[in-house]
């Protein structure tokens, strides 16, 4: 019986510790929007994803100019000059070199560099105007539904089942013939021609936000059931206050993380598209389109695929990291250093707990893998 | 019950109808479906597009098309009727006749892809749960992002490069060098030394075994030129098939349950003995007698733990049953490998098996076994490209599902009263996490039969994705509604059924009556 009482002390002390000033009183004495903040640059992960996406982001739009203003490079992606050394890149890591052509040249010899830039630059924009217009429609819809319930909750989850239903591919599809309808009259395809990318943007967003309008009316659905909405009606707040000073705060983490994520699937949708033919069109150009352009030169130039895929690979990565990040700065459950010492308790009880309890609980240890019911109760 | 499934299914009908307007509004206003005649020289111009405009009937607005359309596709409703009418595409072919050929395609491509990601992807986000932290965790965690950033055009056209083309061009001449034998077993020891966890030594142990056994395989495999005609032959089977049973029964039952583990090993032996039986009866194979005698196979193991019994006849039965069903699948293996000589070899092929694009090689001849591995070899690239981008989600779910599960109380209460890791992991945390997977794989199946638009574009597979994207590009609205409506209706009962099982597997979920 000594055993027991051993385990005893152990777990005492262990609760000594939790119970002493551990990890949470770090938070102490912190906004909400501080704790968020700390716990986001502690997440190294969101941290490179973060220098990562400022870098190209800051590249793309410096490099080839943006609205008119001219950047650093000096070419741009649709200038075409003599092809230097068959096209191969120029960029080389050791010695550091930059060169005249880093990314190379494509068979007409447009420099690659400049033509990568212009398409991570384009994605970027149809990702942010992705992500706003989802997150600003998402949030009104969703808040709107779970806030007032009833016939609004009705009319608004319909409306987003029918949207949900509706391929991407095809509104796409849609947009693109009438960004192509050059000589038709109207404001629209006279807006829509000069800027494709733009009215590409706007109209994912348009179908983009169920997913989201979903997710914040399951969060406001359980929100407003809360003790404090409750005191904040009772004490005469308006709906417009509860919704915007007392739910709204609350289900913010829920709503940005999932833009977040919204807008890494944006760029893969966008890049899709443009591969197949419906999206951004040549002469602009985007990341998807030069690498469906240059697919058949994979063997002759492979660097024409390589670059714009790698682009494509590092914005959604980092995006993700990003969102990965938010993810752990928001969740309240999220408790970084607890799981850790969680790990190390484990392990400390399982040390010390084999020797009483080898040889006979494994004889009924097996009998019982059979039951989820009883498993599932708690 | 039955009230909120009627309810359901009859918001999902209204909801199919808003959205079918929509999409055939859409359709046939994204553009002129006369756009490739009227810029085309041929003498016959006006001819041509008035044959069109009477086949597509465009002399009548889209929205009265729309009613005309869904009259017809309303006499697919009454069963047995045989007048399902869903319109004729551009070619004049019927969209029903299309859609069937083209949901064969779609389903060959995407189902095995499917379950492959399915299993691979849970069982890494339950080892990576059980090893939180470790090395193996951040490792399958950062793949798991990029594997969910990867274009899936871009994966596709890498894979064509090096998985066909560079991999027909090996099996030309197929040597290994010795550095690339070293290498590739220098990186699965390191991955394995990674995964096993625990002490160094332990770690340092399994990870030099690996390295050697993976090297000494790869230069036997350069020696015997192994890829020219490959097989396994009885002895590997045997091997094989006892690592099996042991690792079967170590999950299934543990190995302290001495029954389950000989029922397993005598599974293996009579595995062995029917690789020589059956070897005259497989020469004549078709897909049924696979079929049966997988089916026999596992009866056989079933049997086989029935007999031993034990003090847990099901354990017994269950890690027999799945090591007979295992060892089946090696002689089917072995056999397809004594078929691939013939095949490599055949006019059609002429050596370089691995195809880029098709669902198949055309006016091939042979056997079933031939025409299987036909149908294997065009297969594979698009199935890795979509297990590479679907594999992601469903680690990372399974991972912080099984990551909550393991925080709850009643694992700490199944630990307490002393059951081993085996049971807990297995029994009580596995089945628990697998509640939550069970929606996301409806969903995932209900979304199945819209095909993978890319990945048939760039394969060239002639599914229900190129259906969709041909009809789109001719402005053509019949095959669009044809594909629109099998996907959305397959979608809905998925979501309805992923509802149902929920509450069903999860008795603290109520749907509301």
């Amino acid at each position: 019986m000594s055993q027991p009482t051993q385990e005893e002390v152990i777990l005492a002390e262990q609760a000594k510790k939790e119970a002493a000033p551990g990890p949470e009183t770090e938070y102490q004495g912190l906004s909400q929007g501080q704790i968020v903040r700390k716990r986001f640059f502690g997440h190294s992960g969101a941290l490179v994803g973060l220098a990562v996406f400022a870098l190209i982001f800051i590249m793309a739009f410096t490099s080839v100019g943006f609205a008119g203003i001219p950047g650093w490079w000096k070419y741009n992606h649709v200038d075409v000059s003599p092809l230097v050394n068959d096209g191969v890149p120029s960029v080389s890591l050791w010695p550091l070199a930059w060169g005249e052509h880093p990314f190379g040249q494509d068979r007409i010899g447009r420099d690659l560099f400049a033509m990568t830039m212009r398409g991570a630059q384009q994605s970027i924009i149809i990702m942010v105007i992705i992500g706003a217009i989802a997150g600003l429609i998402g949030a009104v819809v969703g808040g709107l539904a779970g806030y007032f319930r009833g016939w609004v909750e009705a009319i608004l989850m319909r409306l987003t089942d029918v949207i949900i239903i509706i391929p991407v591919l095809l509104l796409a599809a849609v947009v693109a013939q009438m960004a192509n309808r050059r000589d038709a009259a109207g404001w629209f395809s006279a807006f829509a021609a000069s800027n494709g990318v733009v009215v590409l943007g706007i109209f994912l967003g348009l179908v983009s936000w169920v997913g989201l309008a979903r997710l914040v009316r399951g969060e406001f659905l359980t929100l407003r059931e809360r003790e404090f909405v409750d005191a904040a009606r009772i004490s005469g707040a308006s709906n417009a206050r509860i919704i915007f000073k007392h739910i709204l705060p609350n289900a913010i983490g829920v709503l940005i993380v999932n833009v977040t994520l919204t807008m890494s699937a944006a760029i893969l949708l966008e890049t899709a598209l443009s591969y197949l033919g419906v999206g951004v069109k040549s002469p602009d150009t985007s990341l998807g389109l030069l690498i469906s352009q240059n697919q058949e030169a994979f063997a002759t130039r492979p660097w024409l695929f390589w670059y714009p895929g790698l682009f494509i690979v590092a914005i959604c990565l980092s995006i993700n990291f990003i969102g990965d990040g938010l993810r752990d700065a928001f969740d309240p459950r999220q408790k970084k250093f607890r799981a850790k010492s969680a790990v190390e308790t484990g392990r400390h009880s399982s040390e010390t707990a084999p020797s009483s309890a080898a040889p006979g609980a494994t004889s009924t240890g097996s009998a019982v893998s059979g039951s989820p019911a009883d498993a599932g109760e708690s | 019950m039955l009230s909120y499934v009627v309810r359901r299914l009859a918001t999902a009908a209204l909801i199919l109808l808003g959205a079918s307007f929509l999409v055939y509004l859409l359709t046939a206003s994204s553009g002129d479906p006369l756009a490739d005649l009227r810029a085309s020289n041929a003498p016959n111009r006006q001819q041509l597009m008035d044959a069109r405009s009477q086949l597509l009937d465009l002399d009548t607005p889209a929205p009265l098309r729309y009613f005309k359309w869904l009259g017809g596709a309303a006499q697919c409703l009454v069963p047995f009727a045989g007048s399902c009418d869903l319109g004729r595409s551009v070619t004049g072919q019927p969209i029903t006749e299309a859609l069937g050929i083209a949901l064969i395609q779609t389903l060959t491509l995407v189902t095995g892809a499917t379950v492959l990601a399915i299993l691979i992807g849970i069982t890494l986000g339950i080892v990576t749960a059980l090893r939180q932290y470790s090395a193996l965790d951040y490792g399958v965690t950062f793949m798991a992002f990029l594997f969910f950033s990867l274009p899936i055009f871009w994966v596709a056209v890498l894979l064509k490069e090096f998985g066909a083309i560079g991999f027909n061009n090996f099996l030309r001449n197929p040597v290994i060098p010795l550095p690339v034998s070293i290498g590739t077993g220098l990186v699965l020891g390191v991955v394995v030394a990674v995964a096993v966890g625990g002490e160094l030594k332990r770690r340092l142990i399994s990870g030099g075994v690996v390295f050697a056994l993976v090297t000494a395989v790869m230069v036997y495999f350069s020696a015997t030129l192994w890829f020219k005609t490959p097989g396994l032959g009885p002895v590997v089977i045997a091997i094989a098939g006892v690592g099996m049973a042991f690792a079967v029964t170590t999950l299934v039952s543990g190995l302290k349950n001495r029954k389950a583990l000989q029922s397993a090993l005598i599974t293996v032996g009579l595995g062995l003995i029917a690789y020589f039986a059956v070897q005259p009866l497989l020469d004549q194979a078709t897909g049924l007698m696979i079929f049966l005698l997988a089916i026999a196979t596992v009866l056989v193991g079933v049997g086989v733990g029935y007999l031993m019994g034990g003090y847990d006849r099901g354990q017994s039965m269950r890690a027999a049953g799945i090591t007979a069903f295992l060892m089946g699948g090696l002689v089917t293996v072995d056999r397809f490998m004594q078929a691939w000589p013939a095949y490599f070899s055949n006019s059609r092929v002429r050596g370089r098996p691995i195809a880029t694009i098709g669902a198949g090689t055309p006016n091939l001849q042979g056997d079933y076994w031939i025409m299987t591995i036909d149908t294997f070899t065009h297969l594979i690239l698009p199935t890795i490209a979509l297990i590479l981008v679907s594999l992601a989600s469903y680690t990372r779910f399974t991972r912080s599902s099984m990551l909550e599960i393991m925080n709850m109380d009643y694992i700490r209460t199944a630990r307490a009263k002393g059951l081993s890791e085996r049971s807990v992991i297995m029994g009580h945390a596995f089945r628990n996490a697998l509640i939550p997977l069970a929606t996301i794989v409806a969903f995932d199946i209900g979304a199945l039969i819209g095909g993978a638009v890319i990945t048939e574009s760039v394969f060239s597979v002639h599914g229900m994705g190129f259906l969709f994207l041909d009809g789109i590009t001719h402005i053509d609205p019949n095959p669009v509604m044809g594909v629109f409506l099998c996907v959305a209706i397959t979608a809905m009962v998925f979501n309805l059924i992923a509802d149902l099982a929920y509450s069903a597997l999860d008795p603290r979920v109520r749907i509301k009556a």
